[in-house]
């Protein structure tokens, strides 16, 4: 930008700046919100004191004082249930993401080949798959014939490829350089050899994005799990206990003294508000360590495949 | 030489196996995945023309077929025009308020001539996309909630009315399904557009500068002229994807007191289908709705080219 701006431009930076600002605040107050009443009293945020700072409730002299308490985050930790939950979610988005990035690679790899035959009808075949789906009745009757039905692999098997995802991969194998592949067939590595030591290496950045969405997706999902697990409450994933949790189809269960005096509704708005940061924490951590890449990988998958 | 020519076609029926095998059985895995969780899945539509039986089987004697029946069932009854009605009308709010947004948005922070400033905006816009629909939701109805939610804390403080309850009331509660949808999509879907942006040749900007040309001209006469292809492949999928709905935002959003604008095709589906097992009726009325898409897309694209744009294929 030039470095000499007139006082009209240095008018609107500003304008812009401002609206900017209001935007910021428009998705962080929502947010902060959240995290106040996950961290007040429970009494604070029933009688509407919790804005966008924590408030402590003090239960002898019934004041109410800005200040920061655990016992929600205290509640919904020494549910089993619920930390047993967020540990298979942990395992499962591992798995799935494992999963999904393998059979990505399997499926985008092959079809770089321009000399392959079959390509065509192959893509065909699965870009198809995008436009026209069989819609919930039939699949759900595919999982029950195929027993799937509140088996843990119905979260794992039927959405492991994307074919979004799969674009945005080969596009960005599209952009290696051929000669790199033919000097390797030259010393005679095979297709095999050259996904391994040159391709996978080269797109490193743009496995790290599809990773982040596959994760993400994973840990954020809870449609198959409501069609699929009903009978299976230890396969049901965090964000189904979430939805639970907060329909009040269950509480937090903590069999501890402070409960049965029952100073504590079992799933108060503040419990809720924890649990929901504590799902909500993993995604937290991992964000900003791949925000670079996942502009990366939108922009790829920008380019028409 | 001979191995140069190893890399290039024409070579026989035994040579080209011998090279291509391992891609074959590469693919082999993704093709089984395609094969049996999409097109398999797909013959199951048969239902929707037979009376299903759920413990004999799709093919079985005991679903016998019955023709258009389900769909004349779901043509007369309330709730599926009902659910169409509610579909159509949430997609086509959505492409009003948040098609725009991200647009506006983008062109907002490519004017933005503060980089530090500008990181920052992304980093917090981008966050909320990676909320999942029961959190987003339920943020929803923490802060409108009418005694503790921070707006209704806020409305009868400083108007003294209220408190509102957003989320009970038909109009106000598809204000807010906007709302939210907007405000969890619309730093993500600026990504694209600033990659668009990113792209236009700079030179036209430093010539519309030699010929004195505002922040204003260069928007209008460069920056969106250059990103309007993009604009047209996004506009053009979403209307495709204006009867298609997905199940987690309105099914985390809706109440039964606001079912009657809120109940679209997929919590339609959901709760006839799965809960009530009313399967063949449900294939039938999902079927409409993907045939449905299907004609939209085509359509949108049909219509695009003969606009003279480039189109999604």
């Amino acid at each position: 930008m030039n470095n000499i701006r007139t006082k009209e431009a240095r008018l609107g930076d500003f304008i812009i700046v401002a609206i900017c600002f209001c935007v910021i605040m428009l998705c962080m107050l929502p947010m902060l919100n959240l995290l106040a009443q996950s961290l007040s009293s429970s009494q604070a945020v029933i009688n509407g004191k919790v804005s966008f700072t924590p408030v402590f409730h003090n239960m002898q002299e019934n004041t109410y004082k800005p200040g920061i308490t655990l016992e929600s985050y205290r509640y919904v930790f020494l549910d089993p249930a619920f930390s047993r939950s967020m540990w298979w979610t942990g395992i499962l988005t591992v798995i799935c993401t494992f999963v999904s990035l393998t059979m990505t690679v399997l499926c985008a790899y092959p079809l770089t080949y321009d000399w392959l035959k079959g390509k065509g009808i192959i893509n065909t075949i699965i870009i198809f798959t995008m436009y026209f789906g069989a819609g919930t009745i039939p699949n759900y009757i595919l999982m029950k014939t195929l027993g799937l039905l509140n088996n843990p692999l119905v979260l794992i098997i039927p959405n492991c490829l994307s074919v979004f995802n799969m674009i945005i991969l080969r596009s960005f194998l599209f952009g290696i350089p051929d000669s790199l592949r033919e000097s390797a067939e030259i010393d005679g590595a095979n297709p095999l050899t050259v996904l391994l030591k040159i391709y996978l290496p080269l797109s490193l950045p743009v496995l790290a994005t599809l990773a982040l969405f596959y994760a993400v997706g994973r840990w954020n999902g809870f449609g198959d799990a409501l069609l699929y697990i009903n009978a299976a409450p230890q396969w049901v994933p965090i964000q189904l206990k979430l939805w639970q949790l907060i329909q009040n189809q269950t509480a937090i269960d903590v069999s501890t003294v402070e409960m049965v005096a029952g100073t504590v509704p079992r799933a108060s708005d503040a419990i809720k508000a924890a649990a929901i940061m504590f799902a909500t924490v993993p995604i937290l951590i991992v964000y900003p360590w791949l925000q670079r890449y996942f502009i990366a990988g939108v922009t790829i998958g920008a380019v028409k495949g | 030489m001979a191995k140069k020519l190893y890399a290039v076609k024409g070579l026989g029926p035994s040579s080209y196996l011998k090279r291509s095998w391992m891609l074959y059985l590469m693919l082999a895995l993704p093709i089984a995945f395609f094969v049996i969780f999409r097109y398999i899945p797909m013959t199951n539509i048969v239902i929707a023309f037979k009376d299903y039986n759920i413990f004999q089987g799709v093919w079985s004697k005991g679903s016998p077929w019955v023709g258009v029946k389900w769909f004349q069932r779901a043509f007369a009854s309330r709730d599926f025009w009902n659910a169409i009605r509610n579909t159509l009308w949430l997609n086509f709010l959505d492409l009003i308020v948040g098609f725009p947004a991200p647009v506006i948005l983008a062109l907002l922070l490519n004017e933005l001539v503060f980089k530090g400033y500008k990181k920052l905006t992304q980093t917090v816009i981008y966050l909320p996309h990676f909320l999942s629909w029961i959190i987003v939701s339920s943020i929803a109805s923490r802060l409108l909630a009418p005694t503790s939610g921070v707006v209704n804390i806020f409305i009868v403080e400083t108007f003294g009315i209220g408190p509102i309850d957003f989320l009970m009331d038909k109009g106000l509660w598809v204000m807010t399904y906007i709302f939210f949808g907007v405000w969890k999509e619309m730093g993500w879907g600026t990504i694209i557009y600033l990659a668009a942006i990113t792209g236009i040749n700079p030179e036209l900007y430093e010539a519309a500068e030699v010929d004195g040309a505002g922040r204003w001209r260069k928007l209008w006469h460069i920056t969106l002229p250059g990103i309007r292809p993009t604009i047209v492949v996004l506009l053009i999928m979403n209307i495709g994807r204006i009867l298609g709905i997905e199940l987690d935002r309105p099914y985390t959003m809706m109440n039964n007191i606001v079912i009657e604008v809120a109940d679209v095709i997929s919590t339609l589906v959901y709760r006839v289908g799965i809960r009530s097992f009313q399967f063949s009726l449900t294939s039938a009325i999902g079927l409409f709705q993907s045939v449905i898409c299907v004609v939209f897309l085509f359509g949108a694209n049909t219509l695009a080219k003969r606009l003279g744009e480039r189109g999604i294929w």
